[in-house]
């Protein structure tokens, strides 16, 4: 797939946040803080594939997708879709983003209309991008639904008449309703029964190989990332750590912090394994060296002074690490 | 595939198809000052549409046989200086009441939901020069700011509903700014927006119905302050002008003889009082079963 | 594992039951408001032991946590059965005076959502500090002493500075360690964890979860987890009870509900689980039965691929097969 257009790329992208502190500090004595969600982000996202997205809460994972659909502006560096600035795009251009990029939002409840009922829900973007006659649109929403694993009469209830894994499949029926070509979705599995994840994993799956999606997936379950997605990258503290095919690299983790994710994820019978320490902390002030040496079980004098960058190793894979695991 | 969580479900079911008095007997128990007070102004309704059948006498029949007469079985609630029956003014003036109240709170409502809606979804000179605009009306109560309106637009109950409808635009454009810009946030918005959904219809499809609802639960509760507004206009004398069976105006009219003949302003004021009282709860109880934050406490 | 096949009798048939349990469960049925919950809960857990109690959601899980802690005692719910603790013979019909004498002392639970489970407007010292005071009469220096002894034992270095943190100021790992603290306070015998860590990262999850079994095992107290991911249920659990639609379906040692399952329920769970290695996932069908539509017979029969019409028409009863306790018709 490493020759398919890019549809997505993020080059050297930065995002600060200016933390105000509030009160006193308003009459500038201090300057504010800086928070750096993203620093010096490259990705690329080929048309067919499917990236996951790892880390621990606050690595910016959600950021990062926000830089990347246009909805929060980069500080610096520069997001691309399909070539042009995801800023700027024509209008033509503009309109077939809208069409063949779809959400899926890591509160689904949240990102659907309380008042409108999942007809309505799923129908607009038909409606939005004309794809059927208003007659005809009923059959195509039950269409959906019965992709997604429901019955069609749920058309007519609302969302607070469904249960929270319905209400998943409704966000991704929805998000399937304008055919798209991208699927960028956060944490749509996390926090669901385990019968209902395994289901929308399955489905999303399914979708994949029947239609061909591009997907971009972030989950911090190292399992699903590599149940749905050929390439993964692990992100900590605004940056990607690591990266690569993602049976590759969580068969051997060459990052320390990839090991430790690794570690950390529950295995049956197995001890619970030596954990990583501390927590990550927030990305305010960082001080210099690498992000993870406070809690790196490898970190060496050199990596409190030197900020290792995302390098291609021998084996064809990226790494920041000034001492990865290759032994 | 089944239902997981059916308590959440029916709820919302319950909700959205209720007859009145199905939900009336389910809220006695529960709830016994609400449905009372929702009987009283129910009455009072029932009262102010049918005033010709249930009022024993014309508004402005005068009994020269029975000036300032005490209560007793030809006039239950006894009579004014001229003669006039007070229950049956008090029954006919349900009809200004109620007149007033509704009329000046729509006018309020749709003056509050254009101008919050505008400044909410504006920035910089707009917003400002709107919001200012807000804080003058609420800067005054919404009694003097009716009262500078009557001086200018001079007496009449058409005059009334105007200023009073006015005065209550602030605290609604208020209330609605702040729905919106709550409303905005929200990830459905934002998700409409990457549809490519446009901004009219993301307006009207999904931020209009978000708030429309708390405004109009907003909206009855504002009623009672509405009348309360009215009746202190026709008080001064500002208002609705006699001979109209007005409360406020009766009230007036019998405070000359409040020592020797209190129920003159008294059963007028009384049935103000009850009123107000009955309104305001039937307001919050409607508030408390929509929100669902309150909901969630009961 | 400390169970054994004893000949007692219950209802219907022989269960695996303990010789001594700390807490037993005795066909425990729960209504609320006239809706079954529950329907005849029985287990029993020794003392020193951790119990994993697992099912989709709804299954009513959080329920017998609640029960447990004697927290469901209103009109509007019906509880039948019989719950021994300890000396205690039935603690359901205990009246509200006896069960303010265990909880917080003798059985303390942990919630899933720190953030909500602590009081947002006191501190911390405040409020690991009133189970102290109130429960076991220390008094200021000695509540003191003792609250920081309890965090610095549940993991949050500069304990003493912690004390006069406020709840929001704290990453939710951490609240959960305060939480677990305030648990801990008064050594409690039954520790009760609704899905401690299903609101934290993987990384956090391992620390608390080692952080909790580390305690328990210390102070020799018995632990019931809710947890809804069986791998991690397999790791911490001695012994696991799966749920379906308030139904205990299989209860017994870990090791052999899990790695020797029989029933079908608890197969299509663990087809569930996801794995590093998971090719393909094959899970059940649909979802829990709605709650006014129970199937008459077993209550699993709609999405069982084992299913006969035995168990459609008729509810099969829990009973005794190879070491575990098990409803079903059709094992293996
Ligand atoms: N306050 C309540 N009122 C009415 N029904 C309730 C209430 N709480 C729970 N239930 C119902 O009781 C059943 C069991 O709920 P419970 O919370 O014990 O499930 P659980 O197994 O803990 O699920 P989860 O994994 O989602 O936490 C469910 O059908 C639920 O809808
Ligand atoms: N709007 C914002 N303002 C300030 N800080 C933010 C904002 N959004 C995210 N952050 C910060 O950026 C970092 C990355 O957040 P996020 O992308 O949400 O991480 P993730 O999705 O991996 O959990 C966090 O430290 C978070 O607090
Ligand atoms: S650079 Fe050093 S501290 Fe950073 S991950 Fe590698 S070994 Fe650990
Ligand atoms: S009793 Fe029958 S339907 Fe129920 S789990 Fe066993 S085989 Fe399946
Ligand atoms: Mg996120
Ligand atoms: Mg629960």
């Amino acid at each position: 797939m490493s020759d398919a257009a890019p549809i997505f790329r993020l080059l050297d992208v930065e995002k600060v946040y200016q933390i105000d502190r509030g009160g006193w500090s308003r009459l500038g004595r201090r300057p504010p803080r800086q928070l750096a969600a993203l620093d010096g982000i490259r990705l690329t996202v080929r048309a067919g594939d499917s990236v996951a997205l790892v880390g621990e809460s606050g690595s910016g994972k959600s950021t990062l997708l926000r830089v990347l659909l246009g909805l929060t502006e980069s500080s610096d560096g520069r997001a691309l879709y399909r070539g042009d600035d995801i800023e700027t795009l024509t209008d033509d251009k503009r309109r077939s983003f809208q069409r063949d990029v779809a959400m899926i939002y890591q509160d689904a409840r949240a990102s659907l209309n309380p008042r409108l009922k999942a007809l309505d829900l799923i129908g607009e973007p038909i409606r939005q991008h004309a794809l059927c006659r208003e007659s005809e649109l009923r059959d195509r929403v039950a269409a959906l639904l019965a992709r997604v694993g429901m019955p069609a009469d749920t058309a007519d209830r609302y969302p607070g008449q469904l249960s929270g894994g319905q209400v998943r499949r409704v966000a991704i029926a929805r998000a399937l309703a304008s055919e798209p070509k991208v699927i960028v979705a956060d944490e749509a599995v996390s926090g669901l029964d385990v019968s209902t994840q395994a289901q929308l994993l399955n489905l999303l799956r399914g979708l994949q190989h029947e239609m061909g999606l591009t997907l971009m997936f972030i989950t911090h379950d190292l399992a699903v990332a590599s149940y749905l997605c050929r390439r993964i990258a692990v992100m900590y503290l605004g940056r990607i750590v690591e990266t690569g095919p993602t049976k590759e690299v969580l068969r051997h983790p060459l990052h320390p912090y990839t090991r430790a994710l690794l570690n950390a994820s529950p295995r049956f019978f197995e001890p619970i394994a030596e954990t990583l320490p501390g927590e990550i902390p927030s990305p305010i002030d960082l001080p210099p060296g690498c992000r993870f040496a406070g809690r790196c079980p490898r970190a060496a004098q050199d990596c409190r002074t030197h900020e290792p960058p995302l390098a291609t190793t021998h084996t064809k894979r990226e790494v920041a690490c000034l001492h990865p695991l290759i032994d | 595939m089944a239902i997981r969580d059916l308590s959440g479900a029916d709820r919302g079911v319950r909700l959205r198809a209720p007859t009145l008095l199905r939900f009336l007997a389910r809220q006695l128990d529960a709830r016994p000052f609400f449905v009372i007070a929702t009987v009283i102004s129910l009455a009072f309704l029932f009262a102010a549409i049918f005033a010709p059948w249930v009022a024993p006498y014309a508004p402005n029949f005068q009994d020269p046989d029975a000036l300032m007469a005490p209560p007793s079985a030809a006039h239950w609630c006894g009579t004014d200086s001229f003669g006039q029956d007070l229950l049956s003014r008090v029954i006919f003036g349900t009809r200004y009441v109620f007149l007033i109240g509704f009329s000046s709170v729509v006018i309020g409502a749709a003056g509050g939901l254009a101008i919050g809606l505008a400044a909410g979804l504006t920035h910089g000179a707009v917003e400002w020069g709107l919001m200012r605009f807000v804080d003058a009306i609420l800067a005054l109560p919404s009694l003097i700011m009716a009262i500078a309106f009557i001086s200018i637009l001079g007496p009449g109950i058409d005059k009334v509903i105007y200023a009073v409808g006015f005065a209550m635009i602030g605290p609604f454009a208020r209330t609605v700014r702040a729905d919106v810009l709550q409303v905005r946030a929200q990830a459905f918005v934002e998700a409409a927006g990457l549809m490519g959904v446009d901004r009219l219809r993301i307006i009207w499809r999904h931020i209009l119905p978000n708030v429309v609802f708390p405004l109009a639960v907003q909206a009855t509760i504002r009623i009672a302050e509405a009348i309360l507004v009215s009746s202190a206009l026709s008080f001064l004398g500002l208002g609705v002008v006699p001979p109209a069976p007005d409360w406020g105006l009766m009230i007036s009219e019998g405070r000359a003889f409040i020592s020797i003949v209190p129920w003159i302003s008294g059963v007028p004021g009384a049935a103000l009082a009850l009123l107000l009282i009955s309104l305001s709860i039937v307001g919050d109880g409607v508030r408390e079963q929509f929100d669902p934050k309150l909901r969630a406490n009961r | 594992m400390m169970t054994q096949q004893s000949a007692r009798q219950t209802n219907v048939l022989p269960l695996t039951r303990h010789r001594d349990p700390l807490l037993s469960f005795a066909d425990i049925s729960l209504a609320r408001n006239g809706h079954s919950v529950l329907d005849r809960v029985s287990f029993d857990l020794g003392r020193g032991e951790t119990l994993g109690l697992v099912g989709e959601s709804g299954a009513g899980k959080s329920t017998i946590a609640l029960v447990a802690m004697g927290l469901l005692r209103s009109p509007a719910v019906t509880l039948e059965g019989r719950m021994q603790f300890a000396e205690h013979g039935n603690l359901l019909a205990e009246p509200e005076a006896g069960w303010a004498t265990l909880r917080g002392r003798r059985i303390a639970m942990i919630f899933q959502d720190p953030a909500s489970a602590l009081n947002p407007c006191f501190t911390v010292g405040r409020q690991l500090g009133d189970p102290l005071r109130r429960l076991l009469g220390f008094d200021q220096a000695a509540t003191r002493r003792r609250s920081i002894e309890l965090l610095e034992s549940a993991g949050l270095n500069d304990a003493e500075a912690r004390l006069a943190a406020f709840p929001h100021e704290l990453s939710g790992g951490m609240q959960q360690r305060v939480m677990i603290a305030i648990a801990l306070a008064c050594n409690p015998e039954l520790l009760l964890a609704d899905e401690p860590t299903s609101a934290l990262d993987v990384t956090i999850q391992a620390q608390i979860m080692q952080l909790i079994l580390s305690q328990v095992r210390a102070r020799n107290a018995s632990c019931i987890f809710v947890l809804h991911d069986l791998a991690l249920a397999s790791q911490v659990c001695d012994r696991i009870v799966v749920l379906y639609a308030g139904q205990v379906v299989e209860s017994g040692p870990a090791e052999s509900v899990l790695r020797r399952s029989l029933h079908p329920y608890t197969n299509a769970l663990k087809s569930c689980v996801i794995e590093l290695d998971t090719e393909t996932l094959t899970p059940p069908e649909g979802g829990l039965p709605a709650i006014g539509a129970m199937p008459a017979g077993c209550r699993f029969a709609p999405r069982c691929s084992r299913a006969t019409a035995l168990c459609a028409s008729q509810t099969p009863p829990l009973r005794a097969l190879e070491g575990r306790d098990i409803a079903c018709w059709h094992p293996g």
